[in-house]
């Protein structure tokens, strides 16, 4: 019998309101706002309530997945990333490099977001980054 | 005070009475809910108080559900105020958690808390550690009384304007256990828009919360919007105690006024 509490920042804004994931043996079973903590004191969003919620979901993709013949295949994190660079480096060749455009997102950190737009500029060559919060 | 504690959980796992204790630790420099198991070193152990009296009070209960749930055979500890203890009857009334799986740790609020809370019982039945001190008089609700009607109407008017529909007040209620919830159900409450139904939506809940709520005040502590929900669920429940003479929580084998079929609980 394993009863835990994970102390984790919210993923789903900037706010960065703190909160408690709670699990039993393994599996999640809530979400617990932390009263301590002095950016929510104790208070989420219904989005923060629900947090845990989509982690354990049928629909989440797990591993990657490449379309062969059709066909959506798991391949392995190499295959997938050899794939994409290729097919990037192929596109900025025939089309130049605004022909790509990058979307990040508001559910990774700062910090992935600061080096998804540094790929756009300094490895792709383009200013075409924008974020799903401007969408 | 939580020496007392420690030593009745000691007792509790010596004598192999329970399999664990749901109780609240420091982890972090936060308060957080918590299971102790035998073995478990209790230094961390924490009443839920960090920089003042009832600071970091969790739904304890609403712990002791989940676990439950999963484990139906098993008995446990739980540390409980006069609130935790009055929800501790009430879901032994609504069979989410039996009598005799449940080891309550009974400590009694101190003055700040039980006058913050205007908590008429601030102390549990059966007491381990902390003095009993006598319930305090409700001079909020009586505040809101005395407005005149439709300085009272503009009143909660405003107040249910400031929600944002996180349903937090839920979320955390010790109470609210349905799989289903009204709250849900789009014939009362209009889906994924703002302002929310007025009144529907609070009186929604205050109804459910008529025989139930045994004024906690997690709920007010969990409200994004500052809404006074202890304030309305403290007059419905003053309505419950004049028409029916019944307060959620206060005696152990009451059954609710609003249950009308059914037998008699056991004494």
């Amino acid at each position: 019998m394993e009863y835990r509490n994970t102390l984790t920042t919210c993923t789903y804004c900037g706010c960065g309101c703190n909160l408690f994931l709670e699990s039993l043996d393994g599996r999640l079973t809530g979400t617990i706002p932390c009263k301590t903590f002095p950016v929510n004191e104790g208070r989420l969003c219904i989005k923060g309530w629900n947090g845990h919620q989509f982690v354990q979901s049928e629909k989440r993709l797990k591993k990657p997945l490449m379309r062969k013949n059709g066909e959506l295949t798991e391949v392995s994190w190499d295959e997938a990333l050899d794939f994409a660079a290729s097919k990037l480096k192929e596109i900025k060749q025939a089309s130049g490099p605004d022909s790509v455009g990058i979307f990040t997102s508001a559910k990774v950190t700062n910090e992935e977001n600061y080096l998804m737009q540094k790929f756009a500029r300094a490895a792709i060559g383009t200013n075409n980054i924008d974020h799903c919060a401007r969408l | 005070m939580i020496d007392q504690v420690k030593q009745k959980i000691n007792e509790l796992f010596s004598e192999g009475s329970v399999k664990g204790v749901v109780a609240l630790a420091h982890v972090s420099g936060h308060v957080t809910p918590c299971l102790f198991q035998k073995g478990d070193d209790l230094q961390g152990l924490s009443l839920g108080d960090l920089q003042t009296s009832g600071d970091a009070r969790y739904p304890l209960n609403k712990v002791l559900i989940t676990i439950a749930r999963q484990y139906p055979d098993d008995v446990f500890g739980i540390l409980v105020r006069g609130c935790d203890e009055r929800g501790l009857y009430a879901l032994y009334r609504l069979k989410q958690l039996e009598p005799d799986k449940v080891v309550p740790i009974g400590i009694c609020c101190p003055q700040s808390l039980a006058l913050q809370c205007e908590c008429k019982k601030p102390y549990p039945d059966e007491i381990i550690a902390g003095e009993k001190l006598e319930g305090v008089l409700q001079k909020h609700v009586q505040d809101v009384e005395d407005m005149d009607r439709s300085e009272r109407f503009s009143f909660w008017k405003g107040q249910f304007l400031k929600c944002v529909k996180c349903y937090g007040c839920r979320d955390i209620c010790p109470m609210c256990f349905c799989r289903e919830c009204s709250l849900e159900c789009e014939d009362l409450v209009s889906k994924g828009s703002l302002p929310v139904d007025i009144p529907v939506f609070h009186l929604t809940r205050a109804m459910h919360m008529a025989d139930r709520c045994i004024d906690c005040g997690l709920c007010d502590e969990a409200c994004p919007s500052d809404i006074p929900l202890r304030l309305l669920y403290k007059k419905i429940a003053g309505i419950m105690n004049t028409e029916f003479g019944y307060t959620s929580g206060i005696n152990k084998n009451e059954k609710s006024p609003l249950s009308l079929m059914g037998p008699e609980p056991e004494k």
